[in-house]
């Protein structure tokens, strides 16, 4: 989901040192190898600039899954069969799961999991705008599996191409798993829609309003007010625009809801058969930013529990560590 | 870089999807012992089958060659095609030799 990430990077200028002959001469040999789509591994040269973009994308990006486990956890207890429980956990554990692929990720660029996790403890670190919306209902567990899911693979089938090779592994891992999340949650809709109640259908329908937008939002900002994707497209980093990533999503979506029996909160929705694609309504950017900023209906909510988790965590991994001591200890001795 | 001593070290995990395979470089993780480790791994990387063993190893004790010396380990290789058995001709009426 979460290329959000480079979009909010602050419009940064790049400080303009004067290189010497043979920094440019390295930096001349990376563009190269980045033209003949070389991958790029940990410890070859890269420039500073873009070792600092990738962990930027890559830690939010590691948060935004971490963090995106609070959500749909508020359903474990609650889910309305043991098959769902059993089904919402998996799905739970993969997102943890692909947090720590992608920590792994970016600590190969130097970076440390300590130094990752305060910036997100601390607030300094974005994870995507969507995990700062409440769960409401059971029916929210299916429009993030559906609309949220759906969203990421779209975004994310492209960075197994990333040049940054780590990072694009960790990717390619993450996709293999993120099919069968859409496709649950898309699943426990349609039950909902062909065989629940009025009331229940209704609840989807609810669930599907209050998603929408806020899933449209995850493609990040429009194109013309994205000043850092230039340079990451340039760098192999990013590989396809957010709007032509959000028009693929919404052309690739309106058809499922067809089929599912629900609307989308779009007054402006057509089918443009010129453009072969839909037109869609224009998205409330000063809500995205609003959320962005930390003023969405949960951000503080989820920043306490994250921390919450973390300081009630400390003496158990203190705890280990001196454990995995005296053990060496006494190994020593034997 | 901050201060990580606090830090559980790093494990560079290999699996072994199937037998008869060889172990496969997947990714690392932290963990406080080797032991640990092996069960992180299991969580993190085998969710789906993927594995049928697992080698976990001290990321520090990795010791790697360095990307600056590629031309000089592998380019040596790049003009001994001699050494592959498509360099040589024989006649077709020899079959699978």
């Amino acid at each position: 989901m979460y290329t959000q990430a480079m979009d909010l990077m602050a419009r940064e200028a790049r400080p303009k040192v004067v290189k010497s002959a043979e920094e440019l001469a390295r930096e001349e040999a990376f563009e190269a190898r980045i033209d003949a789509g070389d991958f790029i591994e940990a410890k070859d040269w890269m420039p500073d600039h873009y070792r600092k973009t990738l962990v930027r994308q890559i830690s939010q990006h590691a948060h935004s899954e971490i963090v995106g486990m609070l959500p749909e956890g508020n359903w474990i207890t609650r889910a309305p069969t043991l098959k769902r429980k059993a089904i919402l956990l998996a799905k739970v554990q993969d997102e943890g799961g692909h947090g720590l692929y992608l920590y792994a990720a970016a600590e190969t660029l130097g970076t440390s999991r300590d130094e990752m996790t305060e910036a997100l403890l601390s607030g300094k670190a974005k994870y995507s705008s969507i995990f700062n919306y409440p769960t409401l209902t059971w029916a929210d567990i299916g429009v993030i599996g559906w609309l949220v899911d759906g969203a990421a693979i779209m975004n994310q089938v492209p960075l197994c191409r990333c040049s940054y090779a780590p990072y694009a592994r960790a990717m390619i891992r993450v996709c293999r798993e993120e099919s069968f999340h859409q496709r649950q949650g898309y699943e426990s809709l349609l039950v909902m829609m062909q065989k629940g109640t009025t009331a229940q259908k209704a609840m989807v329908q609810d669930a599907v309003n209050r998603w929408w937008w806020p899933a449209l939002m995850m493609f990040g900002p429009a194109d013309k007010d994205s000043p850092n994707s230039e340079q990451s497209m340039r760098w192999g980093i990013k590989r396809v625009s957010n709007d032509t990533l959000r028009q693929k999503f919404v052309d690739a979506t309106i058809p499922q809801a067809e089929i599912l029996g629900v609307t989308v909160p779009d007054p402006d929705l057509k089918w443009n058969a010129e453009r072969e694609s839909y037109d869609f309504g224009a998205i409330d950017w000063s809500e995205f930013w609003r959320v962005v900023g930390g003023e969405g209906p949960c951000n503080r909510e989820r920043l306490a529990a994250r921390n919450k988790a973390w300081d009630d965590g400390a003496w158990v991994r203190e705890a280990a560590m001196a454990h995995s001591k005296k053990q060496a200890t006494k190994a020593q001795a034997a | 870089m901050s201060n990580t001593k606090n830090e559980w070290p790093l494990w560079e995990v290999f699996v072994r999807s199937k037998a008869g395979l060889d172990h496969k470089h997947c990714g690392s993780l932290h963990a406080a012992d080797s032991a640990m480790a092996i069960q992180m791994a299991r969580d993190v990387y085998t969710r789906r089958q993927e594995g049928t063993s697992i080698w976990v190893v001290r990321s520090e004790q990795i010791v790697a060659s360095d990307p600056v010396e590629k031309g000089s380990l592998f380019e040596p290789a790049d003009d001994k095609v001699y050494r592959h058995p498509t360099f040589y001709e024989l006649p077709e009426e020899l079959n699978h030799m």
